[in-house]
């Protein structure tokens, strides 16, 4: 009489669960998400094999061979994924940096348009006289000064204060958005003679040099992954920031400025994010717009989370986004479905990869089940 | 058991054979425990002994894995503190369940059923009603983080009696208290047995046990072992009832010649960030070769004075002479106002165990490597950390401190609460110190283990350096400190020889400075 | 009246006006952060009431009028709101099992729910527009519904009659609401108890509160307001008034967040901080500041904010601070 009141289902903690199993559940969240977002699809009437096919066959579509011109290239799908990617996975590195620290900053965003406005601005002022070995890397230091220093700024006030990060660093996305709506209607940034809004195309100097048909950068974003990899790993500043990410009180009693820190680890963070705005207007795009970071900033958060913090994995997250997102416009023509598809369903599948967690945490034991291993011990 | 059968009307409660297991951890196995009537039962356990887990099976914070609960004889299933309170048991938890922000009353009456609204006198008039019976003292208005312990406590057990308890269950009632505020407590725990109440105490303290209970239960490692009544009993067959062997009670106080003056503290004053007095004119000396006890009631000062003294706090005034050997030649550089960082910049090794082991001593998820370099990394030149250096260091610590760990990369949350201690103990010494400060080392840990740390404590005296000793159990105070120092809201009243001293000269000195009373202490 | 007074009149209408959407979101927000959650999904919840307002009632006005009926604009409304108040919830109602029940990180799933409910209206908003073929919109009399009320005699009353009696019907709901939480919160049982979840859950735990139950509650009907705050944005601002706009909501819900801290988790207070704030948003068009280009005015609302923020950091009370376990999920059998 005992069990007549046993609750149905009892949650008991998981002390150890094998690195497959957590591989193999991760993988089911994420097959159930698409699954998912495939029966919505179809309650609207379209048909959810499709869609996903003409998604990925959209994005990286060949993905890489020899073209018309007879020299090895992505194909023309799989160039705009890649550069996508490029921007989502050093966009993932630089927050990665504050994420570590439990400094949420959500102002990758503006972090990436600050160091594209900076950028842009070397390239305005001197792309047609500075030569391109000179004028490439003053870009790319304008951009990262300026991201870094971008992020700098609410970690001043979270280290003298406390002050809430996530919103001041949102906030920031807001007033960069805005500042370049500003430098549109200024006329020395318009192409000259015109009073149209817009920021004029950059010379060509400014631009990156491309390596299989797509510049530079996604190679450079690859390398910065391993070095993010490292840094955490290795280096004293790695440690430093996961000890103060765990717990402030530790790192101050431990003897480590806690201030420099996160000073020091914000500037990084909004310089790996102002660095990918240098490689939007240098690379991806040859301009500013109000595009140029197109919520990138927000996807890389998707991306750092995905991955546990993990530079190497952000590779492989940070290419799935940007076949989801690439894809999404492939799937507007086609089939007429919306392109913000993708949002929606990057939704659906972080949804599913957070519920995940807890089962890889916590195992349920049901009554029956219950009742047995109660008889069997 | 048949449906009419007459009541057995002595009992109050009987658990029988009740599991609790959590993930590996079998913290209840198969106890059995019986509450009669009107009595006062004490549960008698070490640390880590199941006790606080069998209780929270009673007062329905967890849910047993296997066994029964009889209230009055019926069987009974309790999924929360509400089913408890229904039944008439009321659970006063060592960490009181008490909302800051609320008043007295507000949480009193939380959860309870009623109007839609708060009738704040009614409850008030309750309260007093409640409160004059038993010969409380209350404010019913009063916010709680405006009180002392001891009113906190006051609330918990009248936020029980107010819900109808018939039986209730105290978690170490007197682990923040002074002897005074004891002795007051145990009245009312008499006179609540006098209005026919059946009372639970949780406790590890032997003396207490002998004092206030009719019967004794005593659980081992999560194991039931016995009980028996008070009476026919004596301290050491409980002793050994309890840690299953005989163990000798008295701890070391080895004789060592005094040393020199290390620590010279003068005038300290630290006013917190919301403008609150935390020390007022501390002065102490700690010298070499010597344990100072510091003793008082929680929240005198002794968080912040290990905090100012370590560097983590700013202070406001006060001189804090560190003695040390710098090129060979011994100097004393007075250290206030300097940074953490600074101190350990200066190559200064004042060591620190605080009191919140796994929040500021330790990086709870980081294994037993990063955190024994986490005191030193900055010693490596260049970029980047050598872990490798420190692995055969943390192995002999393992091995020489008895640690049990399932490896080196095994997070340090996962380890017991006394091995926790010792990693950080064990980095803390291999600083070489010459000053250690200790809050509370002994906190939670089981007797065994408190013994080893006592056995290092009194190696480092023997080594001729400083040991300040913060404790809370004014008994082990007095048996391993040289001398005692007595901090009474936030200022020293006085500092003792505990060899000439007794427990209630101590105990009066935690709440008064000379004739004065100190703070809201009631 | 001379052209001053009518300014500022117009002014303090539309700071009122634009204040609305902020003040229902923000008390949805504190609402939900009073039981210890601290949901940033606002953004995501307004979108989700934001197009479930807006095509719900362009779907009733469709199917009655293809029936050969006439849609009946109250009715209209009344589908509107209760869309608005069900996405909402929804969206709250996704965070809450994952917070509560799967015990999931706060932070990110609030995040996530953002990015998910701007991509759900995004979504559909463009799906509705493409087959009503352009875009979506409801008939003139329902946006009419949503449009300033006429209160005869009392809102010809100089002064006062523009000032408190010309405004649409979801101000004085907002009004409403904010009169019932402040009851709700400082007087009411539930009240009580739904704040020491929010400050302590163990201790409500042991006190006989479902902490579960009041968690789920308190964040579901928080969400039910955001919505309603995002039905404001999609059929009673003027940037929309019944259109669907890509990306209408824009932040929004940001600012909602930003103000439960500036008017320190009271909704008394919410009221008083939301028009402020309502006033930032439009000052703009009212008082433009000479040599000022108007793309730089409009980050005001934003740089407010970033002031409120480091304003209430560094003045730090015991009380009227964020409920002490915000952020944290709570579960009984943890050790």
């Amino acid at each position: 009489m005992t069990h007549a009141h046993d609750p149905f289902v009892r949650v008991v903690k998981r002390t150890n669960i094998e690195r497959s199993k957590v591989v193999l559940f991760r993988l089911t969240a994420l097959v159930g998400a698409l699954l998912a977002g495939a029966l919505l699809v179809a309650l609207l009437g379209y048909d959810p094999a499709q869609m996903y096919g003409d998604m990925v066959s959209g994005a990286i579509k060949g993905f890489i061979g020899v073209n018309k011109k007879g020299v090895l290239a992505f194909t023309n799908a799989s160039q705009a994924t890649i550069k996508i990617m490029t921007l989502l996975l050093v966009s993932a590195l630089g927050l990665t940096m504050a994420f570590k620290m439990r400094f949420w900053n959500i102002g990758g965003e503006g972090q990436i348009l600050v160091g594209a406005i900076c950028s842009s601005y070397v390239a305005i002022q001197f792309g047609d006289t500075w030569p391109q070995w000179l004028i490439l890397p003053a870009m790319f230091l304008a951009g990262c000064v300026g991201g870094g220093l971008y992020g700098l700024l609410p970690a001043i006030f979270k280290a003298r204060w406390g002050t809430n990060e996530t919103l001041f660093t949102l906030m920031l996305n807001y007033i960069a958005l805005n500042f370049i709506t500003y430098l549109q209607y200024q006329p020395s940034w318009q192409i000259t003679g015109t009073s149209f809004p817009k920021i004029r195309d950059f010379a060509d100097s400014t631009q990156l040099p491309g390596v299989l048909g797509v510049h530079i950068g996604w190679i450079i974003a690859l390398l910065l992954a391993v070095l993010v990899y490292l840094y955490f790993a290795k280096t004293k500043q790695g440690y430093e920031i996961t000890v103060v990410g765990e717990s402030a009180n530790t790192a101050r009693y431990a003897g480590m400025n806690v201030t420099r820190i996160i000073l020091r680890t914000m500037f990084i963070s909004g310089a790996i994010c102002g660095f990918a705005g240098f490689l939007q207007v240098s690379g991806a795009d040859g301009t500013l717009t109000t595009d140029t970071a197109g919520g990138a900033g927000f996807t890389a958060i998707t991306v750092a989370w995905l991955a546990g913090m993990n530079p190497l994995l952000m590779i492989v997250y940070s290419f799935f986004i940007a076949i989801l997102e690439r894809g999404s416009n492939r799937i507007q023509t086609t089939m007429g479905i919306p392109k913000s598809a993708a949002d929606m369903l990057i939704g659906i599948i972080l949804f599913f990869m957070l519920g995940v967690e807890f089962f890889i945490n916590y195992r349920l034991v049901f009554r029956a089940r219950h009742r047995k291993e109660e008889a069997a011990a | 058991m048949k449906p009419n059968a007459q009541p057995d009307v002595t009992k109050a409660v009987e658990m029988r054979n009740i599991t609790k297991t959590f993930g590996p951890v079998v913290a209840n196995d198969r106890v059995c425990l019986t509450l009669e009537k009107g009595e006062i039962l004490a549960l008698l356990g070490e640390n880590g002994s199941g006790k606080t887990t069998l209780m929270n099976m009673l007062s329905g914070i967890y849910l047993q894995d296997s066994g029964e609960i009889l209230v009055c004889n019926r069987p009974v299933t309790i999924r929360s503190p509400k089913d408890a309170y229904a039944l008439g048991i009321g659970m006063i938890h060592q960490h009181f369940k008490l909302v800051d922000v609320l008043t007295a009353a507000e949480n009193i009456v939380l959860g309870l059923k009623g109007g839609h609204t708060v009738n704040r006198r009614e409850i008030n008039a309750r309260v007093r009603e409640i409160a004059g019976r038993y010969g409380f003292d209350i404010d019913p208005a009063k916010k709680i983080y405006n009180m002392s312990v001891s009113e906190k406590q006051t609330v918990e057990i009248i936020k029980a009696l107010y819900r109808g308890a018939d039986i209730l269950i105290l978690d170490e009632p007197t682990a923040v208290l002074t002897p005074q505020e004891t002795t007051k407590l145990f009245a009312v725990l008499r006179m609540m047995k006098a209005h026919g109440k059946s009372i639970i105490i949780i406790t590890h303290k032997l003396g207490e046990v002998m004092e206030i209970s009719d019967r004794v239960a005593i659980l081992r490692k999560g194991e039931y072992i016995a009980t028996v009544r008070t009476a026919e009993t004596t301290r050491q067959d409980l002793t050994e009832m309890m840690v299953g062997r005989r163990v000798k009670l008295e701890i070391d106080r080895p004789v060592c010649p005094r040393g020199d003056r290390k620590l010279h503290v003068t005038g300290l004053t630290c006013v917190s960030r919301e403008g609150v007095t935390k020390l007022k004119d501390v002065a102490l000396d700690a010298f070499g070769g010597e344990i100072l006890g510091v003793a008082g009631v929680a929240g005198s000062g002794q968080k912040e004075l290990c905090e100012t003294i370590t560097g983590l706090k700013p202070i406001q005034a006060g001189s804090i002479l560190y003695r040390y050997t710098r090129g060979g030649a011994t100097v004393e550089e007075n250290i206030a106002g300097m940074s953490a960082d600074k101190i350990a910049q200066r190559g200064i090794s004042l060591a620190f165990v605080p009191e919140d082991r796994l929040g500021m001593g330790l990086v709870a998820n980081m294994n037993i490597v990063d955190n024994v370099i986490l005191r030193s990394y900055q010693e490596n030149a260049g970029m980047l950390i050598n872990r490798k250096k420190y692995r055969p260091v943390c192995e002999n610590m393992i091995r020489e401190l008895d640690i049990v760990t399932p490896g080196l990369s095994t997070p340090v949350r996962r380890l017991s609460g006394g091995n926790v201690q010792k990693v950080l103990l064990g980095r803390e010494i291999l600083s070489r110190p010459q000053v250690l400060i200790c809050a509370y080392p002994v906190r939670g840990l089981d007797i065994v283990s408190s013994y080893r740390i006592y056995a290092l404590l009194n190696a480092e005296k023997q080594k001729g350096n400083a040991v300040i000793f913060i404790g809370e159990d004014l008994d082990v105070l007095m048996d391993i400190s040289d001398r005692i120092l007595v901090l009474c809201g936030g200022q020293v009243s006085g500092v003792v020889d505990p060899r000439a001293s007794t427990k209630e000269e101590i105990g009066l000195m935690m709440t008064r400075i000379g004739r004065e009373k100190v703070g809201g202490i009631a | 009246m001379s052209y001053g007074i009518t300014n500022i009149l117009n002014f303090l209408n539309m700071a009122v006006l634009a204040s609305a959407p902020l003040l229902l979101a923000t008390l949805g927000e504190i609402l939900t952060e009073k039981s210890g959650n601290l949901n940033l999904g606002v953004e995501g919840m307004m979108f989700m009431g934001a197009i479930a307002s807006l095509g719900a009632a362009y779907s009733y006005e469709q199917a009655v009028t293809l029936a050969g009926g006439m849609p009946s604009p109250l009715l209209a409304t009344l589908i509107a709101a209760g869309a608005a108040a069900a996405a909402g919830a929804l969206g709250a109602l996704i965070y809450a099992f994952l917070v509560v029940t799967l015990r999931a990180n706060q932070n990110v799933t609030g995040l996530t729910l953002t990015i998910f409910g701007t991509g759900f209206a995004n979504f559909f908003g463009e799906l509705i527009g493409k087959q009503a073929g352009g875009f979506v919109q409801v008939s003139a009399a329902t946006k009419a519904m949503f449009g300033n009320l006429d209160m005869g005699a009392l809102s010809q009353i100089p002064v006062l009659g523009p000032l408190l009696f010309r405004y649409n019907w979801m101000v004085y709901f907002g009004l409403v609401a904010m009169l019932v939480m402040a009851w709700f919160l400082g007087r009411s049982r539930r009240g009580l108890n739904l704040r020491a979840v929010g400050e302590n859950p163990a201790t409500a735990d042991a006190a006989g509160v479902n902490v579960a139950r009041y968690k789920y509650m308190a964040t579901i009907a928080g969400g039910a307001l955001c919505g309603l705050g995002g039905m404001y944005i999609s059929m009673s601002s003027t940037a929309c008034a019944g259109v669907w706009v890509h990306n209408c909501v824009n932040g929004y819900g940001w600012l909602a967040v930003a103000l439960v801290i500036f008017a320190t988790w009271s909704p008394t207070r919410a009221w008083l901080c939301g028009l402020v704030f309502g006033g930032l948003l439009v000052v703009r068009n009212y008082y433009p500041i000479p040599g000022l280009p108007m793309q730089i005015y409009s980050m005001f609302p934003y740089i407010a904010t970033i002031l409120v923020l480091v304003f209430a950091s560094i003045r730090q009370v015991k009380e009227h601070a964020q409920p002490a376990s915000c952020g944290l999920n709570y579960f009984r059998e943890e050790r």
